[in-house]
């Protein structure tokens, strides 16, 4: 019996059939829906043969726009999770009062507010912005690809890895209880023994590989690849916050590598880096995670403000106001970010005078992120503003987030934040931006950039049934937890005893119902898009009069994006084309060389994958099995010289024909 | 600045680049590459500042001048710098075009590199065996985390190397393996110098 326990052991390592929470109802039921869900995807991809056209056209696929479109799919699912786990955690505070424990047990709950977290920034918010960039900063900068096409393709498999484990924790174990940052010592083997906390490091650690790379290649790109006559001075705005966005993720993400690899060390080795006893120091994570925190939040918001700068410049008809400057603050802000990590826990004990240093850099951030706003109203004073969605998310921007930064230089004075630090006031601040802020931007920059991407443009209808639903229910699911947090409720409770707090809960979660309407109504969007996609049907290339070279190209754009390079003359590059009359050149095409696909990246994602789940439940033979195949399969790609091949000039002179007879058929 | 060229071109601007050169493959890998040792070197700084922070914390357990033994690391040192200059010669065969030589002193190089990391297993070994794990206090956690992880990179940097050989040896310098060798070399050098911060601020200020 004891030799048979080892054997187990050593199989399965800490896997047991325990494992799975069949005794907890909530998963069982999102398990079976999951599960139906997933086998109806499968057998009808089975059904219509779907199979071999998403491995050869999509998986594999080195196309810039490709791998953002599959980036965007994956945040939007992803984005259900996370909001349904929001749901969950807005409807236990409803319910638990007046002696009522809600419906989520406490150990679960716990997960919930963690999953929702780190769901929502890594594996929504992360995948949006880089999908985006992926399909927009090529074609802006008139390019045939990134730098590195193989590397993006296994930076997006690298992050649907991290997606597989955080998934796999809802039904194999468990996720981590410690909220979303996983502070020692809290998160130490000591106090936090199952695998939740293994299962955050790891989904964590692979996506963020993805993102390191894909860090690299957006840099490499902007800076290499522009084309002729794009001077960065006259970069597009979106692509001016994409590099600073991605020198931040190469500068910050090594910092959260490190310091996961110092708590897994802690928790697997037994090392002491965070702990409280022999000599570890739990403040050293504090102040290095929130070195790779605080920047992340302008990870994330940058791209957004560079949606905004196009937006705004686009339906107002005019050029941006304060480029120069809009540049400029941009690049203070990317400064800026790493000088402010620690007012992310002034009530620690660092004392008044650093306080004092922290606080100041934080409140300066606003005055480039104002300079923004201001040139954002300034481009819209006097022009000739088409109230489109994407500028109705703008405007719904300019209010909440302005608002949201507010109350974030309030956050940013030490004594008031000894008062509210930690309490739903935080919450409300931190969902006022990255909702108002990331989130409103990327549906601006969704249905903006979707006729571009996929040659039709979205339903408006339906985009505004969202938009309402969502600003309206983001008020409502928000605004109450200032009001709590001034009260002093501070955050991830699950029960309350104070009567007088429940209907702000009630409100809150009103609130959150009306945001469900507005995700529903976005999905149904998408889907009357589709089925009205002849009627939606963007031949020019160029729907909304767009002023930036991505417009210059059909839509969706052929795999090489420009049958000849563009060259740039002025701002705004394609508006000035427009301007002074250009013609496309129909003839003396070439052959364009472009790099090949490659099913390499996902085989190094699964892999990476399958090392990870091993070690989070002590497989130690298949964490080194699956280890050398990975450092196998690596060595083995290189072997691979031929990468790349030529489009013969004549299939490049049939698309171009195509697309000069559509703008043709238009006029 | 953009008046200018307007006013210029005007009536003929140029918008299409009709007559187009292929960029080389790879043209962008050495500043990729770049910025990724910038972003490797981010993570030995938390390293070192990890160590900065913990390197008092004994916790009643061994202490610096206790257990690090300056001749061996010396020797360990001298391997390390040695491999760079004789990878260094590497790339001067590679420029002549010398693929015998070029290969002849990778494999010095990487018999350099083995011998640091032989060493430093020995070092380790030594240590727990005395008592010095890595377990026993934050001292101790954050110097065998910040040698440990410079090792592991001189590992990965061997397997590359023995990779690169047989590489060169089938396809000879063309222009995709040359590329490479000027990334590995970086690397190389780029764990140098990275050495030489572990050897400063790790051993000799702890001894002396």
């Amino acid at each position: 019996m004891l030799g048979n326990t080892d054997l187990t052991r050593l199989i399965f390592g800490r896997l047991t059939l325990d494992s799975i929470p069949y005794h907890e109802p909530i998963l069982i039921g999102t398990f079976l829906a999951v599960a139906i869900g997933g086998a109806a995807v499968v057998g009808a991809l089975t059904y219509f043969r779907l199979w071999g056209y998403l491995w050869k056209e999509w998986f594999t696929s080195v196309d810039h726009k490709r791998i953002g479109v599959m980036y965007m799919v994956l945040a939007i699912v992803m984005l259900l999770r996370g909001f349904a786990d929001a749901l969950m955690m807005r409807t236990q505070q409803a319910l638990a009062f007046n002696g009522s424990q809600g419906f989520l047990p406490s150990h679960h709950y716990d997960q919930v507010f963690t999953a929702h977290g780190v769901i929502m920034i890594f594996f929504v918010a992360m995948p949006l912005i880089v999908g985006i960039m992926n399909i927009v900063v090529p074609l802006q900068i008139g390019a045939r690809d990134v730098a590195f096409p193989f590397l993006n393709n296994f930076s997006f498999w690298m992050t649907a890895g991290g997606v597989v484990l955080i998934m796999a924790s809802l039904f194999i174990g468990e996720f981590a209880r410690t909220g979303w940052l996983a502070f020692p010592p809290l998160a130490e083997a000591s106090n936090s023994p199952g695998v939740g906390v293994d299962y955050y490091i790891w989904g964590l650690q692979i996506a963020g590989v993805g993102t390191l790379l894909s860090g690299v290649n957006f840099l490499v790109t902007i800076i290499k690849m522009r084309a002729p006559g794009m001077t960065m001075m006259r970069m597009p705005v979106f692509t001016w916050t994409s590099l600073c966005t991605n020198i931040l993720i190469v500068a910050s993400f090594p910092v959260l590598t490190a310091v996961l690899a110092l708590l897994s060390l802690d928790r697997y080795a037994g090392m002491h880096f965070f702990t409280n006893d022999l000599g570890g120091n739990s403040m050293m994570y504090f102040n290095l995670i929130w070195i790779w925190g605080h920047p992340e939040v302008y990870i994330l918001i940058l791209p957004a403000f560079g949606v905004f700068s196009e937006v705004t410049a686009t339906f107002s008809d005019k050029r941006l106001f304060g480029y120069t400057s809009m540049v400029y603050a941009t690049v203070v802000i990317t400064i800026l970010a790493y000088l402010v990590w620690l007012h992310h826990f002034f009530t620690m004990g660092n004392g008044a005078s650093v306080n004092s240093f922290f606080g100041i850099t934080t409140m300066i951030i606003s005055i480039p992120t104002g300079a923004k706003i201001f040139n954002w109203l300034f481009t819209m004073y006097k022009g000739r503003v088409r109230f489109e969605l994407p500028i109705m998310w703008t405007i719904a921007f300019l209010v909440t987030f302005t608002l949201g930064g507010m109350t974030g230089v309030l956050l940013a004075v030490p004594p008031v934040d000894f008062t509210v630090h930690n309490s739903l006031f935080l919450v409300a601040h931190f969902h006022n931006v990255i909702i108002g802020g990331v989130l409103f931007g990327m549906f601006a920059a969704i249905n903006y950039w979707f006729p571009k991407a996929f040659g039709f443009k979205l339903d408006p209808f339906w985009g505004k049934v969202s938009f309402w639903f969502w600003v309206i229910g983001f008020y409502f699911a928000f605004m109450p937890l200032y009001v709590l947090g001034l009260m002093g409720v501070t955050r991830r409770l699950r029960v309350f005893h104070d009567p007088s707090l429940h209907i702000w809960f009630i409100i809150a979660a009103f609130g959150a119902a009306l945001i469900a309407c507005g995700i529903g109504a976005f999905l149904l969007q998408i889907f009357v898009s589709i089925r009205k996609r002849h009627e939606l049907a963007d031949t020019t290339g160029d729907p909304w009069n767009g002023r930036t070279l991505e417009w210059a190209t059909s839509s969706p754009p052929p795999h090489y994006n420009f049958a000849f390079t563009p060259v740039v003359h002025d701002l705004d590059a394609y508006a000035d084309m427009k301007r002074r009359g250009f013609s496309r050149p129909m003839e003396g095409f070439k052959p364009i060389h472009m790099p090949k696909n490659t099913g390499a990246g996902v085989v190094l994602a699964a892999l990476s994958t399958i090392c990870g789940f091993a070690l989070i439940w002590y497989i130690w033979w298949l964490a080194f099995v699956s280890f050398v195949a990975l450092i196998a399969t690596a060595i083995g790609h290189t072997f691979n010289y031929d990468r790349d091949y030529h489009i013969p000039a004549d299939e490049v002179a049939a698309s171009e024909k195509s697309f000069a007879d559509a703008l043709a058929s238009r006029s | 600045m953009s008046e200018a060229i307007q006013s210029q071109e005007i009536g003929t601007p140029v918008f299409f680049d009709l007559d187009e050169h292929e960029h080389a493959p790879g043209s962008s890998t050495m500043l990729g590459f770049w910025i990724y040792l910038m972003s490797d070197c981010l993570i030995f700084a938390v390293l070192f500042a990890t160590y900065g922070v913990l390197a008092g914390n004994y916790a009643a357990g061994p202490r610096p001048d206790e257990i690090f033994e300056l001749p061996l690391l010396a020797v360990n040192t001298a391997m390390l710098l040695f491999s760079s200059i004789t990878y260094g010669f590497s790339m001067i065969a590679m420029q002549n075009r010398k693929k015998e030589a070029v290969l002849g002193w990778l494999i010095v190089t990487a018999l350099f590199g083995a011998c640091f990391v032989g060493i430093e297993l020995y070092e380790f070994a030594g240590l727990i065996h005395e008592g010095a794990s890595p377990e026993r206090s934050g001292f101790l956690s954050g110097f065998f985390t910040l040698v440990g992880t410079h090792g592991l990179h001189v590992t990965f940097g061997i397997i590359w190397m023995i990779t690169l050989m047989v590489q060169v040896y089938k396809r000879g310098l063309i222009e995709a393996n040359r590329r490479r060798l000027m990334c590995l070399s970086m690397f190389w050098h780029f764990l140098d110098v990275i050495w030489i911060g572990v050897f400063t601020f790790v051993y000799l200020i702890r001894v002396i």
